[in-house]
């Protein structure tokens, strides 16, 4: 076996490549060491420290995202320094804002909840992200409880004013995923960190409303926020994840294909994520493709058929509206031949349906006169 | 396209033109934008707006509208005679270089320059660029297409990208950028004139026995049918007696819309399927309500031929049905029967007369998630990148072009340019973005892009109102002053029907295609004053 490539883990021996991290080889070995900040695709930051792990004869614990395997390092990563420093991290994180999901083992969880409570503007009990926050998950895994530290209060007002993300400054941990899927996945450049120290705050340019900024709205933020800071304006209590349905489907606007989940609660559609883990777009998504959903739930949408009489739509039934297009086409048909009817069929319905359409055109109506808008 | 989206990443120059990604296209931008940045890869932009990506690009070219094969072949006459191009491709895989050659050998720099106004050093600078990249790909829109000579401009990005040998590689390609979610899979499943599914010719008679035996049908048409840009103008002069729109708004989409709506008013039977009350819906005699893509299964095939899965996630609103049960429905009230129990079952007939779906069922999608066309059996891994090794015809060919002007020039009466195209917040005729109020917020209104310089000459103020005419029709809109615009061209987006650019733009076709000249046309502007 070759000696040169070789890292232990947890006592396993496992080869790597050169320049692989001690994360990667660690996946890529069924070996799960958690995260917070690290982002698939963009360039490690070692910020947040969760993924720290003990590397014997190192004086100090490393951030495994961050650091490249070396040959003949031994790493443990759950080892019981390693444990009490991420509850550290954790108990630390906890009292930076307001998590208010029912782990805090803050003193005075009535006054808590009432400060959040006012800060927020409403009585939600619990924060927007309750159920799909990542800072929730390791708190229960590392049974952080906090407590420990003097609770804070951010000095950032919440930002409300754009139509689609609520920036919550409050329950923002500054692990800085936002800023890296703005600037290094999507590229907008839209939004950085701000100011310093205790201050330090993720801003736009010059400290401006989104609104205001380089931001297009694509809502990468939101998707790779482990928290309730980046949330959906719409959907910021509503789209609780265990009373809704998620079902993957394939975006209905451009011709990139964005693979999508529609998330679901009483028949309609409240929220749109990005599949991470499909192709063409591996979780990114466009202003059009995550917010630009309402229409499927418009009032004005067509609900029966209509029929012109005496120069004005009327509702019909559907065999009404049927029989007399069949009877119409028959009618042109026989008088003018088949050559005489067009269809436009669409490039935004199914492959299946724009078949049906082919089929009947040139089966039924007999006729090749069929297009649609690849032109306009 | 002939390659994949994630390709884009692989090249080591990318050539965009005509396409305002970052808008039309945002997912596919963050593509080409992290190449350049974190990839050290070069990035040409042609365009002639100072669209967002140029701030990413290592050149920036900025031709006069429509000159698009005259810098095309100024790339193409540089790179033959500083011999950069791939010798072993173009001798082994295609045919008509000497045509090509000859065509080409007017088209110096300085040649170039006088139609295009690009100066002469910059063509020789993106030709060494783009030839001297062991990858280069293509990456085009609308603003190549639309155009009368929109067939000669793809040709000759394919052109282009033969001379180099950057076709069946890896990073290479000529890669259309589609507008619409299915509009490739509208095309491969012969949603055009003269072709059956598969691109499979009306004209081929063994193509049409197969379908007469598939369909069971004695006789199908042999002669290929109007282009959607023929069937408008068709039903005016009463060719075209009845029209079935299927989620399609010509009545924003078309150009020349005051003539195109004479010519709807002209048919006898107007059938409208769609899931909004749409501008052309009003005119309908019969409109019937679709379910949309949230409530039904079915598949897409997007800008990459990935054929994809949709699923229904929502129940459709009152009594709306999918699209393909109402069209069986007609049929069947014709003495037809098109009965199939589900989408899936569609997919099978599809497979079964479609060769390059062939390989394509439910499950296999289920399974891999996605498949790239060709895919002829259900073992076939797909094929991401065309041409590999050989063209479908065999050899590639090279078609000698030669520059022709645009339809429409400015004169005295029309002294501006007027192109058009979509902007980020909308989406074509706006049927659907326009029910959003945050999309609505973000984009309220339509708008007219124009230089300082030129809002100045025509005393207008940022904000204020301008009316724009043409030789077709007028719209007032907003003024917007913005250093993307070209001096002597105002922008318009074309989403909002209650100012449409269509109003104004060119019903000048493509000789091959029947694209309209969306891009090019001359207006006047002047002040509308605040009341």
């Amino acid at each position: 076996m070759n000696n040169k490539n070789q890292i232990i883990i947890n006592g396993n021996k496992l080869s790597f490549e050169r320049g692989e991290t001690i994360l990667n080889v660690a996946r890529r070995n069924n070996i799960e060491i958690p995260t917070l900040c690290e982002l698939k695709g963009a360039s490690p930051t070692g910020a947040c420290r969760i993924c720290v792990v003990e590397v014997k004869g190192a004086k100090a614990l490393i951030t495994a995202c961050s650091t490249s395997a070396e040959n003949g390092m031994d790493v443990m990563t759950e080892s019981p320094d390693v444990i009490s420093s991420r509850k550290e991290t954790l108990n630390l994180l906890l009292a930076s804002g307001n998590h208010n999901c029912a782990i805090s083992g803050v003193k005075d969880w009535t006054q808590f909840q009432l400060n959040v409570c006012k800060d927020e503007g409403n009585n939600e009990e619990l924060c927007p992200s309750w159920g799909e926050c990542k800072l929730q998950d390791l708190c229960f895994r590392y049974q952080a409880i906090g407590g420990q530290y003097e609770q804070k209060r951010t000095k950032y007002p919440a930002e409300l004013a754009n139509p689609f993300i609520i920036r919550d400054f409050s329950r923002c941990i500054l692990c800085g995923r936002c800023v890296q899927a703005c600037n290094e996945i999507q590229v907008n450049e839209a939004i950085n960190f701000g100011y310093r120290g205790a201050d330090t705050k993720i801003v736009a340019a010059g400290d401006r409303p989104l609104k205001d900024s380089d931001c297009v709205f694509c809502g990468e933020c939101i998707q790779v926020c482990p928290v309730g800071a980046l949330v959906e304006k719409d959907a910021r209590y509503t789209a609780r994840s265990w009373k809704t349905e998620k079902v993957k489907t394939t975006c209905t606007y451009c011709g990139v294909g964005c693979q999508i989940f529609l998330h679901i609660r009483n028949n309609k559609i409240i929220k749109v994520t990005g599949d991470a883990e499909s192709p063409p777009n591996y979780g990114s998504l466009c202003v059009k493709g995550r917010f630009g959903f309402d229409f499927v739930n418009s009032s004005e949408r067509l609900t029966s058929p209509l029929i012109r009489k005496d120069g004005e739509l009327k509702e019909a039934t559907w065999s009404e509206a049927l029989n007399f297009t069949a009877k119409n086409f028959a009618k042109i048909k026989d008088n003018y031949g088949g050559d005489s009817i067009g269809v436009l069929t669409s490039a935004r319905i199914t492959n299946e349906e724009n078949y049906i359409a082919n089929k009947f055109t040139r089966a039924v109506l007999n006729t090749n006169n069929i297009d649609h808008c690849a032109r306009l | 396209m002939t390659n994949t989206i994630a390709d884009i990443e692989k090249a080591d120059v990318i050539l965009v033109t005509g396409s305002n990604t970052t808008e039309n296209h945002p997912v596919i931008s963050s593509f080409i934008k992290r190449a350049v940045k974190f990839k050290n890869k070069k990035l040409i932009v042609i365009d002639p707006r100072k669209i967002k990506l140029v701030e990413f690009a290592d050149i920036w070219i900025r031709p006069a509208l429509g000159a698009d094969v005259a810098w095309i072949n100024g790339l193409m006459h540089v790179i033959i005679k500083e011999d950069l191009y791939d010798k072993r491709f173009v001798e082994e895989r295609t045919v008509g270089f000497e045509q090509l050659k000859e065509i080409t050998a007017k088209f110096t720099p300085e040649y170039a320059e006088k139609i295009t106004e690009i100066p002469a050093d910059k063509i020789i600078e993106a030709a060494r660029l783009y030839a001297g990249a062991k990858a280069g790909s293509i990456l085009y829109c609308m603003g190549i297409t639309q155009h009368i000579t929109g067939t000669d401009n793809v040709k000759s990005l394919a052109n282009l990208a033969m001379l180099c040998g950057n076709l069946g590689i890896e990073g290479g390609g000529v890669n259309p950028l589609r507008g619409q979610n299915n509009v490739q899979g509208a095309c491969d499943m012969g949603g055009l004139p003269d072709v059956y599914s598969g691109y499979q010719k009306v004209i081929l008679p063994e193509m049409r026995q197969k379908m007469e035996t598939a369909w069971k049908v004695p006789i199908l048409p042999d002669k290929p049918g109007l282009k959607a840009t023929e069937m408008i103008p068709n039903a005016h002069t009463g060719e075209l007696k009845a029209l079935y729109v299927i989620g399609e708004n010509p009545l924003v989409s078309d150009p020349d819309l005051n003539h195109a709506k004479k010519c709807m008013e002209h048919l006898d039977f107007l059938v409208v399927q769609d899931i909004f009350l749409t501008e052309t819906a009003k005119l309908a005699d019969v409109v019937l309500p679709s379910k949309c893509f949230a409530e039904k299964d079915g598949t897409f095939s997007n800008t990459e031929r990935r054929i994809q899965r949709v699923r229904k996630a929502v129940e459709a609103p009152g009594h709306a049905r999918d699209d393909w049960k109402i069209i069986s429905e007609i049929a069947l009230r014709m003495g037809y029967s098109m009965h199939y129990e589900d989408s899936e079952k569609i997919m099978e007939e599809i497979a079964f007369v479609t060769p390059s779906y062939g390989g394509i069922t439910y499950q296999k999608l289920e399974k891999e998630g996605g498949i790239y066309w060709p895919c002829p059996n259900t073992e076939h891994p797909g094929t991401p990148i065309l041409h590999v090794g050989t063209f479908p015809i065999g050899k590639g060919v090279f078609n000698a072009i030669d520059y022709i002007e645009p339809a429409e020039k400015t004169d005295e009466e029309y002294p501006m340019y007027l192109t058009t195209g979509r902007i980020i917040y909308h989406y074509h005729t706006g049927t659907m973005t326009m029910k959003s109020e945050g999309l609505n917020e973000r984009a309220p209104e339509c708008f007219v892009e124009i230089t300082n310089n030129d809002a100045e000459k025509y005393k207008l103020i940022e904000g204020g109102k301008v009316n724009v005419t043409s030789r077709r029709g007028e719209i007032d809109a907003v003024v917007k002053i913005s250093d993307k615009a070209v001096s002597g061209t105002v922008f318009i987006p074309f989403h909002f029907a209650n100012a449409a650019a269509n109003m104004l733009t060119n019903a000048a076709l493509d000789p091959i295609s029947k694209i309209p000249e969306f891009k090019v046309c001359a207006v006047k502007l002047s002040l509308v004053e605040a009341n």
